[in-house]
């Protein structure tokens, strides 16, 4: 009950008796952040004076977005009376788990770091379709869950009708769940409490050699890579020589120790502890996620379980705006990857828009939050050419080819197959859209799995989807159709055979590479009519008719043309107009080379931009 | 002389030339242009440096001849002194504005003035711009004994509304009586046309080449009309209060002119000008395309002088304050290098019927011939001459060819 520990456990020497080790699953905006806050400033590990809103969250798209990308885990001290009265000092780890399904993988680890977790839900919305997934993560690996709803504060709070969907969910009695504010701060010790009475004590063989879990690495500009680890087996001491169980590489603990929250160096890390390790490696993919920790001297012998390489599961082309900053947008993506184990690229070059990286990314966040990271922290203006998943098509002659770009659909040969990614997705929202949103789904080629009523008016929807149709701007249309109120969670579940067909964009009968895409058979003639009309609009009149076409094959779906531009001259050219003239001649041709050429076409870079960005539409929409 | 000034080097107050403009200048024709920066009302359209006040800052129109007249004694002296070999002028230009809003004694003395200062060539060609509505027949009768050869006048349109759109004051039953006189005077006689006015419709425009033909001038010019940023006419097409000009409309009526100027007997020499047989072609425009000399005189106004272009101040009053302080009236000049010197031959020589010889252009300008033969935009006879001249496609598309020549 106290707020403050007086003699707080220290790291390397704390019985594991005394230690929680826990995690918070929640939905995006439901108050993860401002809790974690909370209980930095309850347990008094950070003065008020410190105190920052959402303190943990490091990179500025984390903290503009509201979202957690990287996780951390924090040691905070609580002391609790024992039966005696007397006060006890324990160590509560908390571990910040990502919450989104692009990095599940991620999530599964930090989760496999906790015994227990805080399910937190808005008493305000209910849980939402990314929680639930966690949730059914966090059951699988056995954790124990204490139901909070958060928000209690708010007017439109109904801790009563949530308390109950959420006891529905996880079985017990609604007067189970507690009801806390983030914000406030309310029913924040009682919390700590609970996890302190809830949550079982880590369990591990003292004597045996070290093993260690990588939860989360990060690349820190000046330290190097920072790994945080959860001890199970064994000490892991300062200057010790540890391995990579994954690689068998070897490094030496340069620091160790514990975030508190700011990173502190301690003798070493014990049985059921969690905290960081620095070893002066420069790169996250030498200490990856998942990866067991071991000692170089004695090793164990056998790995944890559940290490997995990251697998990316969508592709999109990574363009400079300005074709000279490419060199640029290589270093930057060489820095990205020093921190982003996930991501992969190599060299590509497309006719429209010149030289770039195909780049794969665990899912659509993952790729927002690269392009962004892009923008932000190198000042580079990219365009990302349209997402694409990974297809397996086989030819006729038996050969089977893994495309991850539309340009390696194979042509000549006759197709035998085409199979296609397929995601599992539950979608939640309020039952008033249910219609709303099997339409869309249906559209989308899905096939219904099941609906389930979760408490009176939340339904969550489960459909088996190819995860092409996921990529295409569909979580969009879901929020625009459902108001946002809908949510959405995938993952992967195998995959299929479909009538896929590539469709090409030609224009003056050449094929502009960044505009093929893979669809099914019964989009294609749309997708033609869509990108055609675009560029119509977008593509300046030449000196001659330009035929748009859009093609699978040799055979035309769709055709569009650019009028000849019929009048291109300065009707007055005297004395004083003599120097303007000259300028504008060379100002044009300055232009000229930022036209790309596309056979005799010359197409200005940002005309290829604004149709892979869908910008005509919205200039439309909005002069109307 | 629209728009804005260009941006180049300081222009030295003595005026004196570098070495680069004295080469050559004995087989370089010279010409003059007199500025004269004053109209009676201010056309929507226009953007030229023109002031409709009488008095501008303390300085008069009735005072202008003579601040010209200084303009024109320090060019003979600037040129002189920079080694320039003494040229008689071959063609002289008053443009505007309206010169003729000036009485017609002032006009001629400053022809005199240039006639003492320069010399005159026999048989020079020595124009002036006029409003239809600005001269009867006793002021061209005193032009014509003052020495001048020539009238441009601003017919622009022959349809009412059309005019109105423009601002143009002048009633268009008044151009043929104008072109009457000015015959009787025994000048040469031009009119300036404007089409792709906003609301202007191809009949309108037949309408107005039919006026203008049936005037029976000896040359026609025929602009299309250019939205120009900060004009009233910008203004009221970015208020969506007149449509803006359709480059389709705009090649419509082009082709018409060139169709019906044609069956009259003009023939196009330049992209927007068209003369009743090779000795009524403006001699003094052609020099701004063949690369001549010429001084320009007046604020505003643009000279060159072998690659050498220089403007003065743009403000009568600025421009008065340097002619009575006695330096150049010059703010600007720009030295072209020989590969700008190229170009302007280019983009300049692309334009007029003569066209360039294909045999001067640079290798890549030669190797672009036989597409734009392909793309019917040369004529193909004039090519096999060795000579590149524009078709009536290839007008329309002017600058396209030159940045293919140029490419």
């Amino acid at each position: 009950m106290s707020p403050r520990a007086v003699n707080p456990p220290v790291p390397a020497a704390t019985d594991p008796a005394l230690i929680r080790n826990f995690c918070i699953i929640a939905h995006i905006d439901h108050g993860k952040s401002t809790l974690a806050d909370r209980m930095l400033q309850i347990t008094g590990i950070v003065s008020d004076r410190d105190m920052r809103a959402q303190y943990l969250d490091r990179m500025d798209i984390e903290r503009e977005r509201g979202i957690t990308i990287k996780s951390q885990a924090v040691r905070m001290p609580w002391a609790v009376a024992d039966e005696s009265g007397r006060d006890v000092a324990y160590a509560l780890n908390m571990i910040d788990t990502p919450g989104h399904v692009d990095f599940s993988y991620e999530v599964s680890r930090s989760l496999a770091a906790c015994e227990g977790a805080i399910l937190l839900v808005d008493a305000a919305q209910g849980i939402e379709a990314q929680t639930l997934a966690n949730l059914y993560l966090a059951l699988e690996n056995d954790l124990e869950i204490i139901p909070v709803l958060n928000k209690i504060d708010l007017p439109a709070a109904e801790p009563e009708k949530y308390a109950r969907e959420l006891a529905d969910l996880i079985g017990g009695s609604p007067d189970d769940v507690m009801k806390v504010s983030g914000k406030t701060g309310l029913g924040v010790e009682a919390l700590l409490d609970r996890v302190v009475q809830r949550i079982p004590a880590p369990v591990g063989d003292a004597d045996a050699p070290p093993r260690a879990m990588i939860f989360d690495s990060v690349y820190d500009s000046y330290r190097g890579v920072v790994t945080y680890v959860r001890m199970v087996d064994g000490q892991l001491n300062p200057r010790e020589r540890i391995q990579m169980m994954s690689t068998k590489a070897t490094h030496e603990i340069l620091e160790i120790g514990v975030s508190a929250p700011e990173p502190t160096p301690s003798k070493g890390l014990g049985v059921g502890e969690v905290g960081y390790l620095i070893t002066g490696v420069k790169d996250v993919r030498q200490s990856k996620v998942g990866d067991t920790v071991t000692t170089a001297v004695k090793p164990a012998a056998e790995a944890l379980d559940g290490y997995t390489e990251p697998l990316p599961m969508v592709f999109s082309g990574l363009y400079p705006i300005d074709g000279s900053d490419y060199p640029e947008l290589r270093e930057a993506l060489d820095k990205l990857k020093l921190s982003d184990a996930a991501l992969v690229y190599e060299p590509e070059t497309s006719v429209a828009l010149g030289f770039g990286f195909r780049a794969g990314f665990l899912g659509l966040l993952h790729l927002e939050i690269v392009t962004e990271r892009l923008r932000r922290e190198f000042g580079l203006d990219i365009i990302a050419t349209a997402p694409s998943v990974v297809y397996e098509v086989t030819t006729e002659d038996k050969k089977t080819v893994t495309v991850t770009n539309p340009s390696e659909f194979p042509t000549g040969a006759k197709i035998a197959e085409v199979r296609e990614p397929m995601v599992k997705a539950a979608i939640l929202a309020p039952k008033d859209y249910v219609g709303t949103i099997m339409e869309l789904c249906q559209s989308r080629r899905g096939t219904l799995l099941g609906m389930e009523y979760l408490g009176e008016d939340r339904v969550e929807i489960r459909y088996d989807m190819p995860l092409g149709e996921i990529v295409f701007d569909f979580f969009d249309q879901l929020k625009s159709k459902t108001a946002g109120y809908a949510s959405l969670d995938y993952e992967p579940s195998g995959d299929q055979a479909a009538d896929l067909v590539k469709v090409d964009i030609l224009l003056q009968g050449e094929q502009v590479d960044a505009f093929s895409a893979i669809v099914h058979r019964d989009k294609a003639y749309a997708y033609g009519v869509l990108m055609t009309g675009r560029l119509r609009e977008l593509i300046p009149r030449q000196q001659f008719e330009v035929p748009i076409q859009a093609a699978i094959g040799a055979r035309i779906i769709a055709r569009e043309s650019i009028r000849a531009m019929r009048k291109d001259v300065l009707a007055k050219c005297y004395g004083g107009d003599i120097s303007r003239k000259r300028k504008l001649l060379e100002k044009q041709k300055e232009g000229k080379k930022r036209m790309k050429m596309v056979g005799r076409v010359e197409v200005p870079q940002e005309a290829f931009i604004a149709a892979l960005s869908g910008d005509t539409e919205s200039k439309d929409s909005k002069k109307k | 002389m629209a728009g804005p000034l260009p941006i180049g080097d300081p222009a030295p107050s003595d005026g004196l030339l570098p070495a680069q403009a004295v080469d050559g200048a004995a087989e370089r024709a010279l010409g003059l242009y007199v500025h004269v920066p004053f109209c009676r009302v201010r056309c929507g359209y226009c953007d030229f440096n023109t002031y409709t006040a009488t008095e501008l800052r303390g300085v008069a129109q009735a005072d202008y001849a003579a601040q010209a007249i200084g303009e024109l004694r320090f060019g003979a002296a600037a040129l002189e002194a920079s080694g320039l070999p003494p040229r008689e002028l071959g063609t002289v230009f008053f443009g505007g504005g309206t010169p003729t809003l000036l009485p017609a004694a002032q006009l001629v003395e400053m022809l005199a003035v240039a006639r003492r200062e320069f010399g005159i060539r026999p048989g020079a060609e020595v124009t002036t711009e006029a409003n239809p509505d600005s001269v009867d027949a006793a002021y061209l009768a005193e032009l014509r004994d003052g020495g001048f050869t020539r009238v441009s006048f601003g017919m622009q349109s022959a349809v009412s509304s059309v005019l109105a759109t423009l601002d143009r004051t002048h009633d268009p039953e008044r151009v043929p009586l104008v072109v009457a006189w000015a015959r009787e005077a025994g000048l040469d006689v031009s009119l300036d046309l404007i089409y792709s006015t906003p609301g202007e419709r191809l009949a309108d425009w037949r309408t107005s080449l039919e006026a203008a033909i049936a005037a029976s001038p000896d040359h026609l010019s025929a602009y299309s009309l250019i939205v120009e940023d900060g004009t009233k006419l910008a203004r009221q097409v970015r208020r969506g209060e007149l449509a803006a000009p359709d480059d389709d409309l705009a090649a419509d009526m082009y082709e018409l002119a060139d169709e019906l100027l044609a069956e009259a007997g003009f023939g196009w020499y330049e992209v927007s000008n068209w003369a009743r047989g090779d000795e009524h072609r403006s001699r003094h425009n052609l020099g701004y395309w063949r690369g001549d000399d010429w001084w320009g005189v007046g604020p505003g106004a643009h000279s060159h002088v072998g690659g050498v272009r220089w403007w003065n101040a743009k403000h009568p009053a600025a421009y008065a304050d340097r002619i009575a302080a006695g330096v150049s009236p010059a703010v600007g000049r720009e030295t072209l290098d020989a590969a700008t010197r190229e170009t302007e031959r280019v983009l300049l020589g692309t334009r007029i019927r003569e066209g360039l010889e294909i045999a001067t252009l640079p290798e890549s300008g030669r190797a672009a011939v036989a597409g734009l033969i392909a793309d019917e935009l040369v004529e193909p006879k004039a090519a096999l001459g060795g000579r590149l001249t524009l078709t009536r496609r290839g007008r329309l598309l002017a600058d396209a060819v030159v940045r293919r020549l140029l490419d």
